[in-house]
C-alpha cells in the first residue's frame, strides 16, 4: 500500500517529467502504430500525436496531447498545450475513425490549449466547442484516459466519449490550483490548499462520476500489458453494445451532471 | 421562495434609474465622454455603437414582444455550500432579480416563436455554473421538443470556479443538447455579447448555425493576462474584439444593437 498523499503531491506527481511519455504509451498498447499528421487547414500541432494502430487484430485511432520530453520538444509543443490546428487534426482524425467504424482512444496529458495570440486568432475556443459537440456524436466507442494533467476545456476537447479513465498519478480540473488561489483568494502561495479544494484527485473525481475508472500508472512491462489489456476489454464491451445503445448511454453520462 | 424577489424591480435598477440624465458618461471604447441620455434605449454609444453592458431582463425587453421563463426556481446545486460562495450567490440575485446567471425561456421576436436564453455578466460574471448550464440544456431540450428555434445572448467570464470540475462537466452537457437540437434540423443562433470568453466561448457560444456579435464585443478562449503571461508579450490591442474575429472568420456578423431585433427577425424567418 502506499501512503497517504496529499492532492497537491498528486498535482506534482501528474506534472513529474518522470511520468511515462504518450509516445512511448501508444508504442506500448499498439502492436503497431502508424503516425498521421495535418489538420488539412493551417498545420500540424507537434502537441497533439495522433494515428491509426492496432490494438492485437483491432483497428484502433489513438488522438493524443503531450508534451515534450526536453526543453526543445516542450517549446515546440508549448509544454502539452495544444492550439487550435492540433484540436482540429485530432477532430479530422476522429471522424476518420467514425466513417471506418473504428475504435478512439484518446490519451490526455495537458496543463490546458494554449494561451497565445495566435491561437486566439486561429479560432481556440471555436475549435474546442467544435471538438465536444461534433466528438460527442461520434458513433464509435470512444475512450478518453488522463494520463497525467487535465487541463480544463482543453483536455475535455478529447475527453466526451463513453468512457473517461484517469491515470492513478493524475489531476483533472477547471484550471490550475495556482490560478484558483491567486483568482479566488489574490494568494498564489495557497496552491496546496487549493489542490486540496479543488477535488481534482482521480478519487475524488471517481465519486463525481467525472472518471468511471482509475488505472493504475504505467511504468514497466507488466503495468503497460495490465493497461493494454483494460482498453481491449473496454473497446470489446462498448462494441458489443448497439450504436444506439451506446450513445443513449453516453448522453446519459453527460446529462446527469446537474 | 424567491418569486416576490424576481418580479419586484431590483436594487440595481432602482438605483440606475435614479441616475440623473444629465450626468457625463464615458465609452470605454472610443473614451468620448456624453450624457448619459445620449446613450438611448439601447444603450450605444453615440459614437462608436458600442453596446454598455445590460442586464438579462432588460435584453429580453429589447428583443422581445413576449416572453415567458421557465426554470427561475433552478438554482445552484446545495452541494456547493462553502460560506463564502453562498453569500455572494445572495447577494448576485438581489442584484440581478434573477436565481441563476442565465434567463431562459420561449419568447416571440416580430412573431416568430422561439427558445430565448439570455446570460447575465452581473452573475459572477456570467460565469457557468451547474445551474447555468442546466438551464440552458433545458432550453435547447424544450425548444427540441417544441420544435422551435433557439437565440441565445451569451455574457461569460468562463468557468464558475466556485462549482469546480461541475462547471467544466456544463460544457459537455450543453454540447449534447445543442447537437440533438440540431439533429432535428433547427436552427440555433447565438449572439455573442460582451464579453464572451474562456469556457462559454470554447462550448455552445461557437456552436450556434449563425454567429451575431455587437460592435467591439470582448470574444476570447484565454483571458488576455494569462497570454501576456504566457508570451511575455502586450498581445495586440484589439486582438480580441468583435471586428478581429468578424476578419478573421469566426463571426457571421457584428449587428448594431438598435438593429438586432430586425435582424434576429429576418434569420428567423428565412429558416
Ligand atoms: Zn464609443
Amino acid at each position: 500500500m502506499t501512503k497517504k498523499i496529499s492532492a497537491y503531491d498528486r498535482v506534482l506527481a501528474a506534472r513529474s517529467a518522470k511520468k511515462i511519455s504518450i509516445k512511448k504509451l501508444v508504442a506500448g498498447i499498439c502492436d503497431d502504430f502508424i503516425e498521421l499528421h495535418g489538420d488539412r487547414a493551417y498545420g500540424d500541432d507537434p502537441a497533439v500525436y495522433a494515428g491509426i494502430g492496432l490494438i492485437g487484430k483491432q483497428p484502433v485511432t489513438i488522438v493524443s496531447i503531450q508534451k515534450g520530453q526536453d526543453q526543445k520538444q516542450n517549446m515546440a509543443r508549448h509544454f502539452g498545450s495544444a492550439e487550435p490546428d492540433g484540436y482540429r487534426k485530432a477532430l479530422r482524425l476522429m471522424k476518420q475513425a467514425n466513417k471506418f467504424n473504428r475504435p478512439i482512444i484518446a490519451l490526455i496529458n495537458t496543463p490546458g490549449a494554449y494561451p497565445g495570440v495566435d491561437a486566439e486568432y486561429h479560432g481556440q475556443g471555436y475549435m474546442i466547442a467544435q471538438s465536444l459537440i461534433q466528438g460527442i456524436k461520434l458513433k464509435v466507442p470512444y475512450i478518453s484516459i488522463i494520463v497525467g494533467e487535465g487541463g480544463s476545456g482543453g483536455a475535455l476537447a478529447l475527453a466526451v466519449g463513453d468512457s473517461v479513465w484517469a491515470f492513478e498519478n493524475s489531476v483533472y480540473s477547471i484550471l490550475s490550483p495556482e490560478g484558483y488561489a491567486t483568482i479566488l483568494w489574490k494568494d498564489s502561495s495557497r496552491v496546496k490548499e487549493a489542490a486540496a479544494a479543488m477535488k481534482l484527485t482521480p478519487k475524488d473525481l471517481l465519486s463525481m462520476h467525472v472518471i468511471d475508472k482509475i488505472v493504475p500508472e504505467v511504468h514497466d512491462q507488466k503495468s503497460m500489458t495490465q493497461f493494454k489489456d483494460a482498453l481491449s476489454h473496454k473497446i470489446d464491451e462498448l462494441k458489443q453494445m448497439s450504436v444506439e445503445e451506446r450513445l443513449k448511454k453516453r448522453y446519459q453520462r453527460y446529462r446527469n451532471f446537474n | 421562495m424567491n418569486k416576490n424577489e424576481s418580479s419586484k424591480t431590483t436594487d440595481l435598477e432602482a438605483r440606475m434609474s435614479q441616475i440623473p440624465d444629465h450626468i457625463w458618461v464615458k465609452c470605454p471604447i472610443c473614451k468620448k465622454t456624453f450624457y448619459r441620455r445620449e446613450l438611448g434605449p439601447y444603450r450605444e454609444c453615440p459614437y462608436c455603437h458600442f453596446g454598455f453592458r445590460i442586464g438579462a431582463k432588460k435584453r429580453i425587453q429589447m428583443i422581445c414582444d413576449e416572453f415567458t421563463s421557465v426554470d427561475d426556481d433552478l438554482k445552484a446545486p446545495k452541494r456547493f455550500d462553502d460560506p463564502k460562495y453562498v453569500q455572494k450567490l445572495a447577494k448576485v440575485r438581489k442584484v440581478t432579480g434573477l436565481n441563476e446567471g442565465v434567463l431562459t425561456g420561449i419568447g416571440e421576436i416580430d412573431g416568430q416563436k422561439c427558445g430565448i436564453g439570455v446570460m447575465d455578466w452581473r452573475f459572477i460574471m456570467g460565469s457557468l455554473g451547474t445551474a447555468t448550464g442546466e438551464r440552458i440544456t433545458r432550453l435547447f431540450e424544450k425548444s427540441t421538443e417544441k420544435h422551435l428555434p433557439v437565440v441565445l445572448f451569451t455574457a461569460s467570464g468562463g468557468a464558475r470556479m466556485q462549482e469546480g470540475i461541475s462547471s467544466l462537466m456544463q460544457m459537455a452537457k450543453v454540447s449534447q443538447a445543442v447537437n440533438d437540437h440540431a439533429q432535428h434540423g433547427l436552427l440555433y443562433i447565438s449572439v455573442l455579447t460582451d464579453p464572451t470568453t474562456g469556457g462559454v466561448t470554447a462550448s455552445f457560444a461557437s456552436q450556434g448555425d449563425i454567429l451575431l456579435s455587437e460592435p467591439h464585443t470582448l470574444i476570447g478562449f484565454a483571458g488576455r493576462r494569462v497570454i501576456e503571461r504566457t508570451i511575455q508579450q502586450i498581445p495586440p490591442k484589439n486582438f480580441q474584439r468583435a471586428e478581429t474575429l468578424l476578419k478573421n472568420g469566426f463571426l457571421d456578423k457584428i449587428v448594431n444593437r438598435s438593429e438586432m431585433k430586425s435582424v434576429l427577425a429576418k434569420l428567423l424567418a428565412w429558416n
